[in-house]
Parts: structure tokens; sequence; C-alpha cells
């Protein structure tokens, strides 16, 4: 367990604030790229996730696209995009991969959501008489949030670990004193950055967990269980750390 | 494209290296899910925390997971074995669930229906909760396959030998055409392993074959209408 001792004195050394990258410039950088990725991918992956929930169509493209994506490998393509982008335009290349990479969950979510909801709750809403865009508004995404929450987690989380590793390229980040750490033999400051990687990534889980248990819409009147049915298959499929 | 058929052989040493050290992964990730899954469903209690407890491994990013496998269990950090633990580790967070939701999907009046009929714990799970969860596990195992093979290529990182060589070597000697075969590679062989169980799954539950699409709303539908 000295490791353990020696990784925690590395992590609140002082010569952390020093150099060429300090401690917190890198957990800022990281938090960048990850909310900045993130964002971009939550504006294309949501309209379009709420579109085939609510038309009910191209969810079998979908789920396609989301099933190929999980198979491209994270490394090869942050590389593969920098090398043929150019040096200077690595960090965009870097954030197109992460887009790319984030899209698939908060589509998921998105639509998967609005499947959920039981048909009935919809129907009556079409009686009462509401426009499709009452219905989108005011039934299918108030109740649908709690999936979508859960995408946007899985997608936050993919990008965290992808950022880790988008430091081979030279992006800065967390990954930036591994892999320093892995050059230099200094298992110490490879331990050190990986366990502030891990307790980021846990922090940010944490904080989805509190924002889906605050921002999903409570029922009026007496208290309604949620249908305790089987598991919907599309949320069965998706491995979303936890909904 | 002349760099991949001057290279065929390296491609395809590394894609059996690579096949290697994704399959005993997934094989070990199943093993372990499988009762872990299962004690999530049997002990309504514990399951909340059970899965919440192994999805938040899922959580920790890759690349930081090794150095703590080499702190906590002594695996040298440049190793194949910490790839494959790390692999595996990633594996029963996806597969854990998958296999409690399948035992979860299947009917209760089959499973009474067992017992009634005298079968007792062991061979009722064998016999009629495993294969009809099977659907569900098998989905979840599409998705651990797949994530693991293109999860493994992160191995290179620490000098473990697979298809990722092929990202760490071409972005060092400025090869785009091996990066990119390395990225194709991947995702063909993850597809090729994707169909494989998919037809494996066809061959061991036929029933599952008649329904096209398993839409399970509209089934259970038909059951109480």
């Amino acid at each position: 367990m000295n490791l353990l001792a020696d990784a925690f004195a590395w992590i609140f050394s002082p010569a952390r604030l020093e150099g060429s990258l300090t401690l917190p410039m890198a957990i800022a950088q990281h938090l960048a790229f990850t909310f900045g990725s993130v964002a971009i991918a939550a504006v294309i992956a949501i309209p379009l996730g709420w579109l085939i929930g609510h038309t009910g169509r191209g969810r079998e493209v979908a789920v396609i696209l989301s099933g190929a994506a999980r198979a491209l490998p994270a490394l090869g393509l942050v590389v593969l995009l920098v090398m043929v982008a150019g040096v200077n335009l690595k960090t965009e290349a870097a954030v197109t991969v992460f887009v790319i990479l984030a899209i698939p969950s908060i589509l998921a979510g998105a639509y998967a959501g609005i499947e959920a909801i039981d048909r009935t709750v919809i129907d009556a809403g079409r009686a009462m008489g509401m426009t499709e865009w009452q219905i989108l508004f005011r039934i299918e995404m108030p109740l649908g949030l709690s999936l979508l929450i859960g995408g946007l987690r899985s997608a936050t989380l993919q990008v965290v670990a992808t950022v880790t590793i988008a430091a081979y390229v030279g992006l800065g980040g967390l990954g930036f004193f591994m892999i320093q750490g892995l050059n230099t033999r200094d298992f110490t400051e490879i331990l050190g950055a990986s366990i502030v990687v891990v307790a980021l990534a846990l922090v940010l889980d944490g904080l989805f967990a509190l924002l889906a248990r605050f921002a999903v819409p409570r029922t009026t009147g007496p208290r309604v269980r949620p249908r305790q049915t089987e598991p919907a298959p599309a949320a069965a499929a998706v491995p979303q750390t936890s909904h | 494209m002349s760099w991949v058929l001057d290279n065929l052989d390296l491609i395809w040493a590394l894609t059996v290296d690579h096949l290697r050290q994704s399959a005993i992964a997934v094989v070990v990730a199943f093993v372990v899910a499988l009762p872990v899954g299962w004690a999530a469903f049997r002990y309504t209690r514990l399951r909340g925390t059970l899965l919440t407890v192994v999805g938040l491994l899922y959580t920790i990013p890759s690349f930081a997971l090794f150095p703590l496998l080499t702190v906590f269990f002594g695996i040298p950090l440049l190793s194949e074995a910490n790839l494959v633990v790390a692999l595996a580790i990633y594996g029963v967070a996806i597969m854990t669930r998958s296999v409690t939701d399948g035992l979860a999907s299947v009917d209760e009046v089959t499973r009474s229906a067992a017992v009634a009929v005298g079968f007792g714990a062991w061979r009722r799970f064998w016999t009629v909760d495993f294969p009809l969860a099977g659907p569900v596990i098998l989905a979840g195992l599409r998705v651990t396959a797949m994530s693991t093979i293109s999860l493994a290529t992160v191995g290179t990182l620490i000098g473990v030998q697979n298809l990722g060589y092929l990202f760490t070597n071409g972005s060092q000697r400025r090869i785009v055409a091996e990066v990119l075969a390395g990225v194709i590679a991947v995702v063909v062989i993850a597809v090729l392993v994707d169909v494989a169980l998919l037809l494996l799954g066809r061959a061991l539950m036929p029933w599952t074959r008649r329904i096209a699409a398993p839409r399970w709303d509209r089934v259970r539908w038909a059951v109480h209408a």
C-alpha cells in the first residue's frame, strides 16, 4: 500500500502546481473536453432521438449505428483523425472523435425514453386534442427525461475515458501524466493521475445520479409507483451504468 | 493499400493475439457474471446495491484501471494479464445486468410450473430459467464482445501486442494506412464475432427464430389478450 501513499503524495505535492502542465490545469482541460464534446453531441443527438422516438421511424437504423459505434476503437480513431487533419487541427479532430463516440448513448437515451412511456398516456394526450408538438413537449420530453439523463451519463463517462487515452496524441488532460509516467517509467505519477481520473469519473457519475433524481418529474396526486414491468429490451440491450 | 498487402502477416498475427485476449476476457466475464447476476436476481434486497457497485466498475476509465490492478492485485503493469483482467472486469460490469434482466424476464408462471413438476433449484436454473433468459443474456454477451474487442486496443499503451499496436506504431511512423487498417480490422472482427454470436444464439435457442424482432411489449399483449 506504500504505492498508494506515494501516489497520494504525488497528487498533493506542491510540484503539481508548477511545470508545463499543472494538475488543476489538466483537470480543467479534461472537463472542458468532456463537457464541450458531450454538449455538441447532445445538440445533434437529442432532437434526432426525439424525432425517432416520437415518429417511431428510423429506430432500426439508429440501433445498427449505435451498435457499429460501439465497435469503433477510440484510440485508433483519435490517432487517425489527428494524422489526417494535421497537428494544427488536432484539437478539432479529437473533439470530433469524442462527439462521434458520445452520440450513440445520447441518441439511444432520447428515443428509448420516449419508447418506454406507456402508450395509453400518449393516446390520452392525443384524445384530449393535444397537437403533436404539445405531446412531444408536455408528455414525451418530461416522461422520457430519466432515460435521456442515463444516456448523457453514459456518454459523459465514455468521453472522460477517451480523453484520458487521447493524451497519447498530445492533447493534455489528465492522461498527459499517465503517458509521461509510462515513458519515464514513473509508476507513482501513473497511479496518481489514474486516481484523479477515477475520482473525476465517479464524481461526474454521482452528479448525474443526483440530476436524474431531481430533474425527473413527479406525478401529482396520490403516489403512483412507476410501472414495475419487465425491463424494456431497449434498456436491457444498452449497457447504461445505472438508471 | 500497399502497406496492408506488405504487412498481411503482421496484421494476421496481431488479429490472432487480439482475438485470444478478447475471448479469454469475455469467457471469464460470462462465467463470473452468471452467478453474480443470478444472486442479484434471487436476493431482491441485494439487487440495487449489487448492480450499482458492479455498474460503478464500468465508470472507471480503462487507461486508469491498469495501474489500479497493479496496486491491488499485484499484476505487472505492462503485461497481457493486466489487459485481460481489466477487460474481464468491464465485461462483468455489462453482463451482470443482462443476466439479472434476463432472469427477470422469465414468466413467473413458467417458473412455478417447473417447481410444481418437481424440478430442483439447480436443474430448474439450467433447464428452465437459463434458456428462457437466453435472448436477453445473449444481447448482453454481444454488447460485451463488441466493446471488449474495441477496448482491447488500449492495451497497446501498456505495451501489449494486439491490433492496437497498429495505432501507436502507425502514429510514430506517420503511416495513415497502418492506423486505418487497424481501425478497419477491429471493426471487422467485432462485427464478425457479433454475427457469430447471433448465429450461435439461433442454433442454441431455435424458439427465438420464429419471432423476427422480439418486441416484448407486443408479445406480452398477445399473451394477455
